[in-house]
């Protein structure tokens, strides 16, 4: 199990240091900042053993986190955790950063205690450590004997993501569908590899224990569902998220993983995605899809070398989409080579700017509908060099936003149900919302 | 509030100032006194000074105060085990304060106190707590069964709490389940023949009902465990299997990996034509899939494990293909594991697809990968066939590029190219040509002289191309210079009217101006080869190739599968057994995939029951052998480099070669050259004559023992056998090493009255191989009081035995008398061989690769030479400074040194101008080498 836990700013001096186990002395302090920190090649992997100890370690900003073992430990545990970790701080007092850490130091080592017992992680939800884990110190000493035992429990319960006893004026609950569309396109138009990595994030303020049940145009359980022959569930509870409530078809999800909250089980058996939330925001699924993407940009490079000193770029995007609905913050971003002098550019719409130092043309166009299209060329001037190396021509990049999911996602239905407290389904006010942002969006030229 | 002000009081009287604060009435001061002790301990200051003051702050009601009072504890509790004492009594009462929080911490922190005295009052307080109402406190109390378990194992089993500990994954709390597991998993590694976890059916059923319940870190617990576990039929693994399957869609992906890893261990008993096993394949893909997606990190990680899997069941994710295509922005460390996989995945379905990413790739800016990328190319189109023709021209394009390691890199590939699909691809042989100066890497070059010599016949100007590597042989890398040796020799046989010369010329190279053993002996075959037979030597040099296999760097079946029950961990990152990077008893034990039942598919592993558990103990594997054992590695480096050893013949072997030559070898040759090749002119055995004859005198010059000196140290004879105990025979003597070769200088004098003949010497096996290279060379009789002085030339490929001292080696002489035994001991210096120069990257590398732990540290006194001529003098002995920096007045030298088993010694000596004492620190995997080496120096500086 990990033996113990180094946080280290950009120039290596430890910050936080709590060692769990005998076997990890001070020198293993020392080894990581001599061999990694400040180590003369960039070090090639995010675990290195030195001296028969293992280190693994992240980044956020410049301040490094490293976990250390002598163990064989269960790595993709150790990398989990440290992600954990890092959300636990962000959450209680922000960005991480030297000064944020520097100022927080004892609430550190506490988190560190309770969340890390012998090397073993144990509860790491914020939601129940804050209730006695907090900035102004620990609570606890002024607590009744009913409020003590809550905790534990919750800590250690079942549910250890939710406390009893929540209330709400009025029962709301947001839901995001963010999909990062990702996308790799020959010069020629031909699609490499596409895939629509999204997420729903749920925002929840709901009174006491409620038990929700989520429900989209999964195409198995639609499938499922018209074999069956009856079911007016879509029709009457359909949020009608993007617009469409035309039957829209079902999409294929290639894989899926849940919050923890979620049981499993039952979606393994059902395929019925049933929790009962944690309060506030949370992460509820993450899914990814292949078939049928919707591809909101079509980017067609043109890049035509005259002579040794000179580059033509000709570059039109395209947008796909219904002509009712606008992407915003489009953004691309077309490579130049290193020896690269002068540019000029002209484009239709938006703004297009050479950046030297980030050796790229950068076009933004704040809004853009669906349907259009629009074009930017470049003159590139170069500089005469000898170096015998091909300029290496990557891909040119796209960034964007638009008000639909790629993936073609539907949340079909979100139900609450709470027996105890006289709230029904009907009275939770819900909203949905429909991101769909541009990932790794490359077209090679 | 901010806490960062307690990391900046670095002021002198700080300790002092802190302890009144410490003591001081207000509880604020107390706080801020206690907060700044930590902020110290934090950045590495010691102040264990205060630890009476601290303690005295642990009775208080304040937890945030207690909390940070117990960080402290915990960390100098064990250097000051009489005042930590003192902390036991308040210990045992927060064990029973009413807060189950204040219960638990107290617990908790008292596992971590590794004090023999206070873990006896720990007893009592945990026995509590492991039976106390409050779930959070008996899943602390858990954890700390193993702590003190870690502590002293006896008294863990002595007071019961195992069979306590077995009780709670009975604990209605899922928590407390998930600890108790964690806890006893850790407790059974260390006693690899206890049933401690007993796993049965029924324990396993509670196991997966817990699994459904508890946090993500407590189901990593349960399916690690869960994976230890051997089913008794394929019914019941199908259960197991079906219940872990959920899991997959698990957020975290360590929680993934595991049940992955259950799975993996499960299928290998269900039969493969159940449907169900068609259903779980179908299963895994997807979420491992969806690891790529992960913070690199971990994408790293599944991207290792991937790469077992893959080549445990490719089917898996065989149409998978795409999701490995390498992004632009990912680390570097992601696109190489992903390179690894799309080789392993490339079939004809996909070729094409792949060649064009890996085309692409080839354009990249980081070397490694490029390379990489060039090299996997060359696999597809070893793997494919199909693909070949495409594979070669996109490997020509990059040719094309004059880029300098590309190209290289491409010629390393075709070489295996032609040898996979021979008679098909030479026009290309053209374009290779072009390229041959621009290669300065090893490997390109051996590849580029492989591919000369073997399509000689069809290079017009083969001869001058391997000659234009000639010229600078000595300067070559092994790797090239047997490769160039090879390649004239089939460039002889194909084409023998034109290249008498050259081939002459690389032989004397090969077999009397270099000093390696592995060319001197390919030398002497040949030459043999060629004196005696030349036909045999046609069909032996000219020989059909055996087609080289498709895939590559694949992992030895058993490690496969013992890695495959490690998936998710460190050993799946390493591709490394366990036992290769954990010290001590823990997790050395073998693990191995259940064998198949049911179908009667004949069992793959023979001891179904002993694997129940993971618990027997196997013999390790002979694969890895472990680098803590000293005398293995001592052993095992003399076989490891293929510098050294090889197909070396045996002793006598290279006796008899020698001898042979000297006489009848040469006549032979001669004669049997000009008998053999009836066709061929007649000049040839004049023109051999001459150059050979005159490479054999040199060699009999240094069979004799009168080699120049090549300013290496020599230490003074010494008396090794007094005449007294050896029936009047006195030996003296001394080891040099003179021109790359070792000798031993004996002086035998006969001081008895009767003369002595038939003198033999043998050695015994000793730490480095030394054996004599021939026999002892004393003709004439040795009448009394005759002295004679003789050279006796030694090989280091001798059967090995470590000794003590390691220097040490034991002779016996045989005379006509009777045998006499005695020992002595060489200067190591004489084994440091000429190339013993290494690369200042690799010097870096190595010296950091080196744990610490190897590196010793000595002085040499009353030395008073300056930093230059200290490292000329070492050069004589083969030391070889490898660079200088002048740090404040100080000179640091770091230099290297081969031995000629191959083991590297690195070191750093540092001189102060005025100051005759030198420090040197010595770094090698054979640490124990550090003393003798450090006695060399000394000796060599002194003299």
């Amino acid at each position: 199990m990990i033996g113990g836990l180094f946080i280290y700013n950009h120039k290596g001096e430890v910050l936080i240091s709590r060692v769990y186990r005998d076997d990890i002395g001070r020198n293993a302090v020392d080894a990581f900042r001599v061999n990694v920190i400040h180590a003369r090649q960039q070090v090639r992997s995010p675990v290195t053993n030195i001296a028969r100890t293992s280190f693994f370690h992240v980044k956020r900003s410049n301040i490094w986190l490293a976990a250390v073992t002598k163990q064989n430990v269960n790595a993709a545990m150790v990398f989990e955790f440290l992600y954990k970790m890092c959300d636990v701080m962000a959450s209680y007092f922000g960005k991480i950063s030297e000064e944020n850490i520097k100022n927080n130091f004892v609430l550190i080592y506490e988190l560190l205690d309770e969340i890390l017992d012998f090397g073993y992680p144990q509860n790491s939800e914020t939601g129940s450590l804050k209730t006695f884990i907090t900035q102004q110190g620990i609570k606890g000493q002024h607590q009744t004997k009913e409020e003590q035992s809550q905790i534990t429990s919750q800590v250690t319960g079942q549910i250890g993501w939710r406390r009893e006893g929540i209330k709400y004026r009025r029962n709301e609950l947001f839901l995001d569908v963010l999909e990062s569309v990702n996308l790799l396109m020959s010069p020629q138009g031909q699609v490499l590899s596409a895939h629509v990595s999204g997420r729903v994030v749920m925002k929840s303020y709901l009174s006491g224990m409620p038990e929700c049940k989520f429900g989209m145009n999964d195409k198995i359980i639609i499938d499922k569902a018209g074999k069956g022959g009856v079911t007016n569930e879509a029709g009457k509870s359909d949020l009608g998220g993007g617009g469409s409530t035309s039957g829209k078809q079902s999409i294929a999800i290639d894989d899926c993983t849940f919050n923890q909250c979620v049981r499993l089980s039952k979606f393994d058996s059902e395929r019925s995605i049933s929790f009962i939330p944690p309060d506030g925001e949370y992460e509820l699924m993450r899914y990814r899809t292949t078939k049928d993407i919707i591809l909101p940009f079509r980017v067609i490079p043109l890049v035509r070398e005259v002579g040794r000193t000179k580059l033509e770029v000709k570059v039109v995007i395209k947008s796909n989409f219904k002509p009712s609905l606008l992407a915003q913050k489009i953004e691309v971003r077309i490579p130049t080579p290193l020896n690269t002098s002068g540019v000029q550019v002209i484009c239709m719409k938006g703004k297009a700017k050479y950046k030297a130092s980030e050796n790229a043309i950068v076009w933004k166009i704040k809004r853009m509908a669906g349907m259009k299209e629009s074009q930017i060329s470049a003159e590139i001037e170069l500089l005469p060099t000898n170096d015998k190396k091909k300029w290496a021509r990557p891909p040119i990049s796209m960034n964007f936003e638009v008000p639909f999911a790629p993936s073609g996602l539907k949340v079909r239905y979100l139900k609450v149900f709470e027996s105890k407290l006289n709230y029904s389904d009907h009275d939770v006010i819900k909203w949905v919302r429909y991101i769909g942002r541009s990932g790794i969006y490359e077209t090679r030229c | 509030m901010t806490d960062s002000k307690y990391f900046t009081t670095t002021k002198k009287g700080e300790i002092f100032e802190l302890k009144a604060e410490l003591n001081s009435d207000k509880k604020e001061k107390k706080k801020e006194a206690v907060k700044k002790v930590i902020a110290s301990m934090t950045v590495g200051k010691d102040v264990s000074a205060l630890f009476p003051d601290v303690v005295n702050c642990m009775q208080t009601d304040n937890l945030e105060l207690k909390k940070l009072v117990y960080l402290y504890l915990m960390n100098y509790a064990k250097s000051q085990p009489d005042m930590a004492i003192m902390a036991v009594n308040t210990f045992v009462k927060d064990c029973e304060d009413p807060n189950p929080l204040i219960r638990a911490l107290a617990v908790r922190t008292m596992g971590c106190i590794r004090v023999d005295k206070i873990t006896e009052y720990l007893c009592e307080p945990l026995r509590k707590c492991l039976k106390d109402e409050d779930p959070y406190v008996r899943k602390t109390a858990a954890v700390c069964v193993a702590k003190l378990h870690d502590i002293n194992a006896q008294l863990v089993e002595d007071q019961g709490f195992l069979d306590t500990l077995k009780d709670l994954i009975s604990d209605s709390n899922p928590m407390v389940v998930a600890n108790a597991v964690a806890a006893l998993s850790e407790i059974a590694e260390s006693h690899p023949n206890s049933n401690l976890l007993d796993l049965n059916p029924q324990s396993i059923n509670k196991l997966l009902t817990a699994l459904n319940e508890c946090t993500e870190w407590g189901q990593i617990f349960i399916l690690d465990c869960l994976a230890n576990y051997t089913p008794r039929d394929d019914r019941e693994s199908q259960s197991i299997c079906e219940r872990v399957t959920p899991r997959l869609s698990h957020a975290n992906s360590a929680v993934v990996l595991s049940a992955v890893k259950v799975l993996m261990k499960f299928m290998e008993m269900l039969p493969k034509d159940l449907d169900y096993y068609g259903t779980l394949l179908k299963k895994l893909a997807p979420p491992l899939v969806t690891l790529l997606s992960a913070e690199p990190e971990l994408q790293y990680v599944a991207l290792r494990n991937i790469n077992l899997i893959v080549q445990k069941r490719p089917e898996i994710l065989k149409h998978e293909m795409k999701v490995f295509f390498v992004k632009y922005n990912d680390p570097i460390y992601v696109k190489l594991e992903k390179l690894d996989i799309m080789i392993r995945l490339a079939s004809q379905a996909n070729i094409a697809q792949v060649l064009a990413e890996l085309k692409e790739y080839a354009t990249e800016v980081d070397v490694d990968f490029v390379r990489k990328a060039v090299r996997a190319i060359g696999r597809c189109a070893i793997k494919v066939e199909q693909s070949a023709e495409r594979c070669v021209s996109t490997l020509l394009d990059l040719i094309q590029t004059k880029v300098n390691y590309v190209v290289q890199e491409a010629i390393v590939v075709i070489k295996d190219i032609f040898r996979k699909y021979p008679n098909k691809y030479e026009s290309v042989i053209a374009t290779l040509c072009e390229n041959l100066d621009s290669l300065d890497e090893p490997e390109a070059r051996a590849a580029m002289i492989w591919i000369v010599g073997e399509y000689a016949e069809r290079i017009d100007n083969a001869d001058e191309l391997l000659e234009s590597f000639l010229e600078g042989f000595h300067d070559e890398s092994t790797q090239v210079q047997l490769q160039l040796l090879t390649a004239i020799v089939k460039l002889f046989l194909k084409k023998p009217t034109e290249t008498q010369e050259l081939v002459q010329q690389v032989l004397s190279l090969a077999t009397q101006d270099s000093d390696n053993p592995d060319l001197r002996d390919r030398g002497y075959i040949y030459w043999r080869l060629l004196s005696t037979d030349p036909v045999a030597a046609k069909e032996v040099v000219l020989a059909e190739k055996p087609l080289i296999s498709e895939e590559t760097d694949l992992i030895e079946p058993t490690l496969l599968e013992e890695l495959i029950c490690h998936i998710g961990t460190l050993a799946s990152v390493y591709h490394k057994p366990p036992s290769a990077f954990v010290e001590g008893s823990r997790g050395v034990m073998h693990k191995r995939l259940p064998a198949r039942t049911g179908s009667g598919e004949g069992t793959e592993c023979p001891d179904v029951g002993n694997a129940a558990g993971g618990s027997a103990p196997e013999a390790a594997p002979s694969i890895i052998p472990s680098q803590g054992d000293l005398l293995g590695d001592l052993l095992n480096l003399d076989l490891a480099p293929p510098t050294t050893t090889g197909p070396t013949p045996s002793t006598s072997g290279m006796q008899m070669g020698g001898m042979d030559l000297l006489g009848g070898g040469l006549d032979s040759l001669v004669g049997t050259m000009g008998a053999g090749f009836g066709a061929a002119p007649t000049v040839m055995p004049a023109s051999l004559n001459a150059p050979v004859g005159g490479g054999l005198g040199d060699l009999f010059d240094l069979g004799g023992g009168v080699g120049m000196p090549m300013g290496a140290y020599i230490p003074p004879k010494t008396v090794w056998l007094p005449a007294m105990k050896a029936k009047g025979l006195e030996i003296s003597g001394t080891f040099a090493r003179r021109a790359g070769v070792i000798q031993m200088e004996l002086v035998l004098t006969n001081k008895a009255m009767s003369v002595m003949t038939d003198f033999a010497i043998q050695f015994n096996r000793n730490s480095f191989g030394l054996a004599p290279a021939g026999p002892l060379q004393v003709l004439t009789p040795l009448g009394p009081n005759q002295t004679i002085e003789v050279s006796l030339p030694l090989s280091t490929v001798g059967p090995v035995m470590k000794m003590d001292p390691l220097n040490n080696l034991q002779v016996a002489v045989k005379n006509n008398i009777d045998v006499f035994y005695f020992s002595c001991q060489y200067p190591i210096s004489m084994l440091f061989v000429e190339d013993g120069k290494m690369e200042r990257q690799v010097f870096l590398a190595t010296w950091k690769d080196i744990p610490n732990d190897n590196e010793s540290q000595f002085q040499i006194q009353d030395c008073h030479l300056n930093s230059e001529a200290a490292s000329n003098k070492l050069q004589g002995s083969n030391i070889f400074t490898i660079a200088k920096r002048t740090v404040e007045g100080q000179d640091m030298l770091y230099m290297s040194i081969k031995l000629s088993n191959g083991i590297w010694v690195l070191a750093e000596l540092k001189v102060q101008a005025g100051n005759p004492n030198y420090t040197i620190s010595l770094k090698c995997r054979a640490p124990e080498v550090s003393q003798c080496v450090f006695q060399c120096y000394e000796a060599v500086l002194k003299n």
